[in-house]
């Protein structure tokens, strides 16, 4: 009655390691020595290692910015920064996460802001502390130029940090290095925020078809479609028109009857 | 990790066919599509959710009988991971209007919905808030915002299309009726949509849709919105309490049969504690981690699927678990990136999927099930296309710079910024090389059964996005699950807070449904160890753990 299943294996993650052929390289997680296959990002050498992640791991695919990393190697004196789960080891690397830091978020009512250079320099004033040492775009694992936001912030450019900070994955490892103890990672969403609220042009269709909503002008032709057997939904699904791939923004369709 | 020699050799027979491709492309001359009749066909040989012995029956509960997949199967003929005779419910830890267990898009949408209703909220999720799904979608959000070509009447269409004609009629016409308000609340919180000059949203195609209705930002849509949703619910500290790494182990009931709340593990402190609530919001979330038959997937590190446990245990049906999504295209190199998601977005964009040979074999923007199934096929003996891997793999070439040929140079770097600098990290420039993909475990199509309120059968219990069931059948599109954490968690958000205002919770706190779980499971002749919810994946090192002598481990949690 329940189907059999063989004794199963992780084909995922650290599992999967075991079968093939391994190359091991030191690292020192924290100072301490592990070795570990050369093909593992730091995320999976870890837990090769012994290490059960609750802190700094999230996504495992490089967006959620939990899993901060900082690294030296032994022949220099600078520090490297990483995401783990998307940084293969290096052998031996001196390793520790940043999975958290306590970086000043200022608190705020996004209605009531405009979008200038002065609200951000009131809800974060320690934004004109920056030194210039450009230790925070050095300390960005997604190589985002963060020390030109941060001097667009000073000349109250709300869409240029926008702009320059898109790719933030709110790690945190620039606040975590900056001597000028600021937050850039949360300010720049606040420029984010303030830039798509208020400075890029709003879009009018979108407003429009709103009120075609709220109008209930739409409850007739969706009514037609609930109420369909499966064979007439089926009909009219194989019946619509596609709209061509490389169709410019204003192509109609030839029905334009429930449009 | 830049490509291998040997696959190198293979990228220089895809470049030969590029561009007589791309010249068949600007003229619209598309692969054929495959008719409905013979979708299932392709599904039924080549997908999955079809491969014989692939699920079993549940054998209690109510949906005992159904047939899903082992490993969902396997969390639900499951003990709790608490004896409720230890748990003092007496003492309650919080006490809130609303209780929201998960921290992603659902989750923080209807703690907004709900503290804009004038709700005290305590939102508990397993990690941080935001490290969910929804910060991992890429390609985009659905809606009919364009007037003149598109409606929800399309919209709705397309979402039965791609489900297989089985949705839940009235979700799908909530989702897409919502869709345009979903996007005007998004636009007016300061998501930075992908606009042109006038402010016109920029929209693409995604796979099984009819027209240009997908909405981005950037490669990493998902994210936009869920910092930006974070961003706010941080902002209103004095209505939403948040806690993280605080995990749901069980619902908490009244004697009378409301949902009063839940119990928690702080994952730091290893403390359980009680929330009683007026109103609960389940928005946990889906279940990739699960490795589905054993595939790699692109879900968040928390995905196990704890919420079907919880509500499945207090009574709730599930609906449309037994397909699984598998995402056509994820990563098979490099190594190190296997399994990670590929956006749709590139096929919205125009990049073909060629075989070994270099050869087109599928229409890129068939729903993802046919998809995944056509590559699968490709890949198969019965066919024998697929790309060799240096893992052993079999994958099958996205051809990304086709992008820049069709739409630009540096097209790609400015629409696919996310995964421009992920691939660039392993020496490979996606505007001059192709991808290698493979289908990859995806989405939790199915889940808890709710009304378009959010409501699930047990009163006092709402739930939303990817852990309910019903709005995309046994398929869904790209696009509709950013869609739908945001939809239904706004409805859930301010439904639960009518909830709360309406009803009082009458009765003592109770965990006796956990208590008859254990007992229907004993009757139904279910021996096992096995603890769910599972929490956290089991990544650990075989060869580590034999040395662990002193160690305990709880299911799959040290």
């Amino acid at each position: 009655m329940v189907a059999q299943r063989k004794g199963k294996k992780r084909t995922e993650q650290t599992g999967k390691q075991s079968e093939g052929k391994k190359n091991l390289v030191p690292i020192f997680i924290m100072g301490q020595k592990y070795m570990v296959p050369d093909s593992l990002t730091i995320q999976k050498a870890m837990e090769y290692a012994g290490y059960q992640l609750v802190r700094g791991c999230g996504c495992r695919g490089g967006i959620c910015g939990a899993c901060g990393t900082v690294f030296r190697m032994p022949d220099s004196y600078r520090v490297e920064v990483g995401l783990a789960c998307q940084t293969v080891v290096k052998p031996n690397m001196y390793l520790a996460q940043i999975p958290f830091f306590p970086a000043n978020k200022a608190i705020y009512d996004i209605e009531k802001l405009s979008p200038t250079g002065e609200v951000v320099a009131k809800l974060y004033p320690e934004v004109f502390k920056c030194v210039g040492c450009n230790v925070c775009t050095k300390s960005c694992p997604m190589d985002i130029d963060v020390m030109e936001y941060v001097a667009r912030a000073i000349r109250g450019d709300v869409a240029g940090v926008a702009e320059l900070s898109f790719d933030c994955v709110m790690c945190g490892l620039c606040a975590a290095r900056c001597p000028a103890e600021e937050a850039q990672y949360n300010f720049a969403i606040l420029c984010r925020r303030l830039y798509g609220k208020y400075l890029a042009p709003r879009a009018k269709h979108l407003a429009e078809r709103i009120r075609e909503i709220e109008e209930n002008r739409f409850e007739q032709s969706l009514q037609t479609l609930m109420d369909a057997d499966e064979k007439t939904l089926k009909e009219l699904y194989k019946q619509r028109e596609i709209e061509p791939i490389m169709a410019e923004e204003d192509w109609t369709p030839e029905d334009n009857s429930f449009v | 990790m830049p490509y291998t020699a040997e696959l190198k050799k293979l990228i220089k027979i895809v470049e030969k066919t590029r561009p007589a491709r791309v010249e068949r492309k600007k003229k619209g001359q598309e692969f054929p599509t495959i008719p409905l009749d013979e979708r299932e066909k392709i599904l039924k040989k080549y997908h999955p959710d079809f491969k014989s012995g692939s699920r079993r029956k549940i054998r209690v509960g109510p949906n005992k009988g159904y047939a899903i997949s082992h490993e969902v199967v396997d969390i639900l003929e499951a003990r709790s991971r608490v004896d409720p005779n230890k748990i003092d419910l007496s003492r309650v830890d919080y006490q809130t209007d609303i209780l929201i267990i998960g921290g992603g898009g659902a989750g923080a949408a209807a703690a907004l919905l709900a503290q804009q209703h004038g709700a005290k909220v305590l939102l508990a999720t397993k990690l941080r808030l935001g490290d969910a799904n929804t910060m991992m979608a890429e390609g985009g959000i659905q809606a009919a915002t364009k007037r003149g070509k598109d409606s929800p009447y399309y919209h709705y269409l397309d979402v039965m299309g791609g489900g297989h004609f089985v949705n839940d009629p009235k979700l799908v016409k909530t989702l897409v009726l919502e869709a345009p308000k979903v996007m005007g609340w998004l636009e007016d919180l300061g998501a930075m949509f992908s606009k042109l000059p006038d402010g016109t949203l920029k929209t693409m195609h995604g796979g099984g849709t009819s027209r240009k209705r997908m909405h981005y930002a950037g490669d990493i849509t998902g994210a936009e919105i869920m910092r930006t949703l974070r961003d706010e619910v941080k902002n209103r500290p004095t209505d939403i309490k948040v806690l993280e790494f605080s995990t749901a182990i069980e619902l908490i009931l009244t004697d009378q049969g409301q949902c009063a709340g839940a119990l928690f593990y702080n994952l730091e402190t290893e403390e359980y504690f009680v929330v009683k609530a007026k109103a609960t919001v389940l928005a946990t979330g889906g279940s990739g981690r699960l490795h589905i038959q054993d595939f790699m997937t692109t879900n968040h590190y928390g995905a196990t699927g704890d919420g079907l446990v919880l509500g499945y245990r207090a009574g709730v049906k599930l609906k449309f678990l037994h397909t699984v999504q598998y995402h056509p295209t994820g990563a098979v190199f490099p190594e190190q990136a296997e399994g990670l998601l590929i956006t749709e977005k590139f096929r919205g964009a125009g990049a073909n999927l060629v075989n070994v040979d270099a050869e087109q074999f599928v229409y890129e923007r068939e729903p993802r099930d046919v998809e995944a199934a056509a590559i699968i096929r490709e890949c198969s003996p019965d066919v024998g296309k697929g790309v060799p891997t240096p893992t052993g793999k079999f994958g099958v070439w996205l051809d990304s710079p086709m992008i820049d040929m069709l739409r630009g140079p540096g097209t790609v770097r400015s629409e696919f910024p996310g995964k421009d600098i992920l691939f660039r990290r392993y020496d490979i420039d996606i505007s001059q090389e192709p991808m290698l993909v493979h289908p990859t475990l995806h989405y939790q199509n199915g889940g808890l059964e709710i009304n378009e309120r959010c409501e699930t059968s047990l009163p006092g219990l709402f739930a939303a996005g990817e852990v309910s069931g019903g709005v995309h059948g046994e398929n869904r599109l790209m696009g509709n699950s950013l869609l739908d954490v945001t939809t239904f968690g706004r409805i859930a958000g301010l439904n639960a807070t009518l909830y709360a205002k309406r009803k009082s919770l009458k009765g003592k706190l109770t965990l006796d449904h956990v208590r008859k779980y254990h007992r229907a499971l004993a009757r139904a002749g279910v021996k096992t160890d096995r603890i769910a919810p599972m929490i956290l994946p089991d990544y650990s090192n075989p060869e580590v753990r034999k040395k662990q002598l002193t160690t305990q481990y709880q299911g799959t949690l040290r």
